[in-house]
């Protein structure tokens, strides 16, 4: 059981190593650990925050896609109904032109036939005054019919 | 073959020493004379190297500490750090930048010099003889070398002669002189007439830490080193008996430097109690 200097030797060294680990050991590890600790809670916290994100995310979709598909059937239902209007109003414009044209085609051949009655009363007219002039030449006897030719002077 | 036994297990024990003698340096034998001048170049020698192998090792790991993904080495250290840490903050609730790295410090260098009971009785020795009989003309006989620094109570003392000074220190710096006096006078009878039974039983209670402290870890190593040089003289059948009293002593050596590091904080902590 010899206690001798070894032990003021190994004191010494025990301090400077104390020291040594005080300044240059504990504090930048502990200060890695502590960052890390930090760093990992933040990414726990940012994933869970990147997991309810997605959710809501999700929710957004559903309701957009809902939404877009009542978008579209309404648009298509309006573009049914445009349809048959269109149709209806084709229809509509055919039918009217028909009777248009029909209208004309009518007013036209009235209009030939009157303008043939016309002609065919002129004409009717003329053969009537030819046919006098024929009946009134063989008729008419200067003689016979001198009185009425002289009442007829005697009145002008 | 017992005056052998004796002899193996003598030389096996005994530390290398260095002295001043006659104006120059003596060695071992020479400085049976030489008293508390005295070193054990070997503890030196071993604790020292110990002790830096553990601090070179962490300061290159906190220089390189990342705080991303570490790697093993990192790993390790940083698992030894927070283990320390959590008995220091589990035991000791005030604030102090000096018991965290005390604890760690007292921790792994124990752990490490505990550690060297592993290594075989006779490699160190050996190879010293080897060195010394060759380069140095000694005696193979006359080369000393213990490689175990707890074995030896310098050591332990001087870890425990440490933590005594800081319980002192933290006791006056705390409580201060009248409050340290007080706890040591008028516990644990609060009587005045009491005062010398109490300063004898507190002083006995403080003294008896760092004593305590310092034999404990030498009666465990001292007595595991002892046993394991028995063992190495009962002949073929040591490699069995060997193998079970290392695998023994891997409960033995963390204990060790655990009860240490954990009863070094226990008491930093007493004596930051104010009653």
């Amino acid at each position: 059981m010899d206690i001798n200097s070894t032990l003021i030797g190994e004191l010494i060294a025990f301090v400077v190593f104390v020291i040594f680990c005080m300044k240059y050991v504990w504090p930048p590890i502990m200060a890695a650990i502590e960052d890390r600790q930090k760093t990992i809670a933040d990414g726990l916290a940012a994933s869970d925050r990147a997991a309810k994100d997605l959710e809501l995310a999700q929710e957004k979709a559903t309701a957009q896609l809902k939404e877009a598909k009542a978008q579209a059937a309404e648009i298509v239902e309006a573009a049914k109904k445009r349809e048959n209007q269109m149709i209806e109003e084709a229809a509509e414009k055919a039918q009217a032109e028909k009777e248009k044209i029909l209208a004309a085609g009518h007013a036209e051949i009235e209009s030939e036939r009157n303008r043939a009655k016309e002609e065919l009363r002129q004409q009717v007219a003329v053969l009537a005054v030819a046919g006098a002039e024929k009946i009134l030449e063989r008729s008419i006897d200067a003689a016979a019919h001198s009185d009425i030719l002289d009442k007829l002077v005697a009145e002008l | 073959m017992a005056a052998d036994t004796g002899s193996y297990i003598k030389h096996h024990l005994t530390n290398a020493k260095m002295c001043s003698a006659d104006g120059g340096i003596a060695f071992n034998k020479a400085c049976a004379d030489a008293g508390f001048w005295t070193l054990h170049i070997d503890t030196l020698l071993w604790s020292i190297v110990l002790g830096l192998i553990f601090l070179l090792t962490f300061r290159s790991v906190a220089k390189k500490a990342t705080t991303g993904v570490p790697g093993k080495l990192q790993c390790a250290v940083e698992m030894i750090v927070e283990f320390v840490d959590k008995s220091v903050k589990e035991t000791f609730h005030g604030k102090n930048a000096l018991i965290a790295p005390l604890s760690l410090t007292i921790f792994v260098w124990v752990l490490l010099m505990n550690a060297m009971d592993w290594v075989p009785v006779d490699l160190i020795p050996t190879i010293a003889g080897w060195i010394g009989s060759t380069f140095m003309g000694m005696d193979p006989h006359d080369v000393y070398i213990k490689s175990v620094p707890t074995t030896d109570m310098n050591m332990t003392f001087a870890l425990s002669i440490g933590v005594f000074f800081l319980i002192i220190y933290y006791s006056i710096k705390v409580k201060g002189i009248g409050g340290f006096t007080k706890e040591l006078t008028l516990q644990p009878f609060n009587h005045p007439v009491f005062i010398p039974v109490n300063f004898i039983l507190e002083s006995v209670t403080l003294l008896a830490r760092p004593v305590s402290l310092a034999l404990r870890l030498f009666g465990n190593l001292y007595a595991g080193e002892l046993i394991f040089i028995l063992i190495a003289t009962i002949g073929l059948f040591q490699l069995p008996v060997h193998f079970i009293w290392a695998a023994f002593h891997l409960l033995v050596i963390p204990l060790q430097a655990f009860i240490f590091m954990m009863l070094t904080i226990v008491y930093l902590s007493l004596a930051h109690e104010d009653h």
